[in-house]
């Protein structure tokens, strides 16, 4: 019989490997480790395994990570194969340039607010990808007030509304406080609750003008719906970035994004990444009856045929699909582009987005789709 | 033949249990389930849909003697289709009789009187706490919504409903908690560490051919074998909807219908929808080379 002393230090001393190996195995969770363990054989490799594995572990992320910690710290044999269905492991993230040269705050402000506000009215109109560094921070500035409205949908819950059905409940507790007699029907009616908005925002190096601006576009909109909002960056990979954007500041916001971004600037295979993002968060219900904003230029190295096929099988999961495309704002713009050919059959609304006006019609397109 | 098991001694001992109600799990779902039983712990269940998450919870209701409540999930779930509800009509009915059989008595008694136990409507959650020892199976809890994952995290601490109007309400023995997931969304993180965490894979070739052999026993050992291989195969073409354990059971059965004793390339082709339920992965399939799928 080996000494409880022994178990609780090797069980520590594992929970400690574990956790640099990055599985969070707080300190509840190894006492519960330390529980199951005084349930089973304390002797028997594979009933330690397990039983370290069901209370460390929360997600199929940690499964490869424990397997090696477990084979690393016990250095027996992990007793099952690979886990399926984990996401890919972690990468190392590369820091990215989010502004165009801007370091925050230059000393040229326009201290008047007469011309602050012409200007800002002038800038509003200007393509984001053709400002100088001044007038990018300007610019930031107003891209922090834009709140998108959520779009709303029906739901199951109820509130008590003055129209609508009966409610049964309200309308007979006020009875048995009457003494039984019905003197009003209360009524209610199903509470609007916000639909998901998803963001599909085009890192690759074609879109490298606008991404800074897309993401800020995307900030707003984490910031003014965190429950409601997913945001995720196309190019060679799908990145998500929701969490990252979930920051205040958006400037910080923004840096750590981009720090989680791996593929900044690189090639853009949007059906495969499209793909990815059906298979794994898609199909599984993000994208279902959920607003969709795909914001790319359509620049495919991939197949275009993928990419149609994908946007086909977005469009019969999402509510409403949307393209924002920033060269649309140019003038003569026509979707050639074998990409955006191929995905426009399955676009609900396709619109620029290259300029703070633009953005502020893509606010109200999200709202209303 | 069913081998009840009300109170395991090891996991071995409930895997056989498991197995006579033809549930067959690995190690460490029976690992699983077993510690769920004796720690009393929820039992979190992550997979695929159709690797058997659910039918755990039966197979364990089955073993354990216990019965089975089920909630399922989804997307604005309220607390009163979860916990309990008043039966409004009963209560209006009951204050009439009094007042037709001219009750007298003090208004407050009568009041008190209309929210007896009688008089409420137990809903899943409260059902497995009052007829504890249970199981309860939560199913889909990626489907609710963040406010309910909050008040079942409560529920699931302590085992405990109170009723304002009652008191409160506790398991003597709490219930044996499955929870299910398909990953639609993250689950929270506290909810979680409530639980045992269990990632549910698919069943591997030789486990594969012992459930359809034991759920489908008329099939023959070589259909049952090449169902599973080729089942095994169409996992790993990346499809949509790869095809689960229910999927290969159902496979093997239309092929028996259809009176194959083994799979030819050509009963293969016409039966698929039995197996893949996108049009895109039939075609995928259909597309490929039908003797490196199917053939031996």
């Amino acid at each position: 019989m080996p000494d409880t002393r022994d178990v609780v230090s090797t069980v520590l001393g594992f929970a400690r490997t574990l956790r640099n190996a990055g599985v969070a195995a707080s300190p509840d969770r190894v006492e519960a480790m330390l529980a199951a363990v005084a349930h089973l054989d304390v002797l028997d490799a594979t009933a330690v395994y397990w039983a370290g594995r069901l209370t460390l572990c929360g997600s199929p992320d940690d499964l490869d990570r424990y397997d090696a910690a477990f084979a690393a710290w016990f250095s027996g044999q992990v007793p099952r194969g690979r886990p399926r269905g984990g996401d890919e492991p972690a990468r190392l993230a590369t820091v990215a340039p989010l502004t165009g040269g801007g370091t925050g705050d230059a000393g040229e402000e326009p201290s008047d607010l007469a011309t602050k506000a012409s200007g800002a009215e002038v800038l509003r109109h200007r393509d984001v990808a053709e400002l100088t560094v001044a007038e990018r921070v300007e610019l930031r500035r107003l891209f922090a007030l834009l709140a998108p409205a959520t779009p709303m949908r029906r739901s199951r819950r109820r509130a008590p509304s003055p129209h609508g059905a009966v409610d049964a409940g309200r309308t007979v507790r006020a009875a048995l406080r009457d003494g039984g007699e019905v003197r009003r029907l209360a009524h209610h009616r199903a509470r609007p609750r916000p639909r998901r908005v998803v963001l599909l925002v085009d890192v690759s190096g074609s879109m490298s003008p606008y991404a800074d601006a897309l993401l800020r576009f995307a900030h707003a909109a984490v910031r003014a719906r965190p429950a409601s909002t997913e945001v995720f960056t196309i190019g060679t990979r799908l990145t998500r970035v929701t969490r990252e954007l979930r920051l205040r500041d958006p400037d910080r916001a923004l840096a750590a994004g981009g720090a989680a971004i791996p593929d900044w600037s690189g090639g853009t295979r949007i059906g495969e990444v499209l793909k990815a993002f059906l298979d794994r968060w898609g199909q599984r219900g993000t994208a279902r009856g959920a607003v969709v904003v795909v914001c790319s230029d359509g620049w495919e190295r991939g197949g275009a045929e993928l990419l149609g096929e994908q946007m086909a099988r977005l469009h019969r999961l999402a509510h409403a699909v949307v393209w924002v495309n920033p060269h649309k704002g140019r003038s003569g713009y026509e979707p050639l582009t074998g990409g955006m050919v191929a995905a426009l059959p399955s676009v609900d609304h396709f619109v620029a987005g290259h300029s703070l006006a633009a953005f502020e019609e893509l606010a109200g397109v999200i709202t209303h789709a | 033949m069913l081998r009840q098991v009300t109170q395991p001694t090891d996991p071995a001992q409930l895997a056989d249990a498991l197995e006579s109600t033809d549930y067959l799990p690995d190690e460490g779902l029976a690992t699983a389930a077993y510690l769920a039983l004796v720690m009393h712990r929820p039992l979190f269940l992550e997979g695929e849909a159709g690797v058997g998450k659910t039918a755990l919870a039966r197979a364990l209701a089955e073993v354990t003697g216990r019965p089975l409540y089920r909630l399922q999930c989804y997307e604005g779930l309220e607390a009163s289709h979860a916990l309990y509800d008043w039966d409004f009509g009963r209560q209006l009915l009951h204050l009439r009789a009094a007042e037709a059989a001219h009750a007298t008595g003090d208004t407050e008694q009568l009041e008190a009187g209309l929210y007896d136990r009688r008089f409420l409507l137990a809903r899943p959650l409260l059902q497995a706490l009052e007829d504890s020892p249970s199981v309860l199976l939560v199913d889909e809890v990626d489907r609710a919504d963040d406010e309910f994952e909050a008040f079942l995290l409560e529920v699931l601490s302590d085992f405990t409903i109170s009723v304002p109007e009652l008191g409160t309400i506790r398991a003597e023995t709490p219930p044996l908690v499955v929870l299910t997931s398909n990953r639609t969304r993250e689950v929270h993180d506290a909810l979680k560490r409530r639980c045992l965490y269990h990632w549910l894979e698919h069943p591997d070739f030789d486990r594969e051919v012992a459930i359809l052999r034991r759920r489908l026993p008329e099939v023959t050992d070589e259909l049952a074998r090449q169902v599973a291989r080729a089942t095994g195969r169409l996992r790993e073409l990346d499809l949509l909807k790869p095809p689960g354990v229910a999927e290969a059971m159902d496979w093997a059965s239309a092929l028996h219908a259809l009176g194959c004793r083994e799979l030819d390339p050509d009963t293969a082709a016409r039966t698929l929808g039995a197996v893949l339920k996108y049009r895109e992965d039939g075609e995928r399939v259909r597309s490929l080379a039908r003797g490196a799928l199917f053939g031996a």
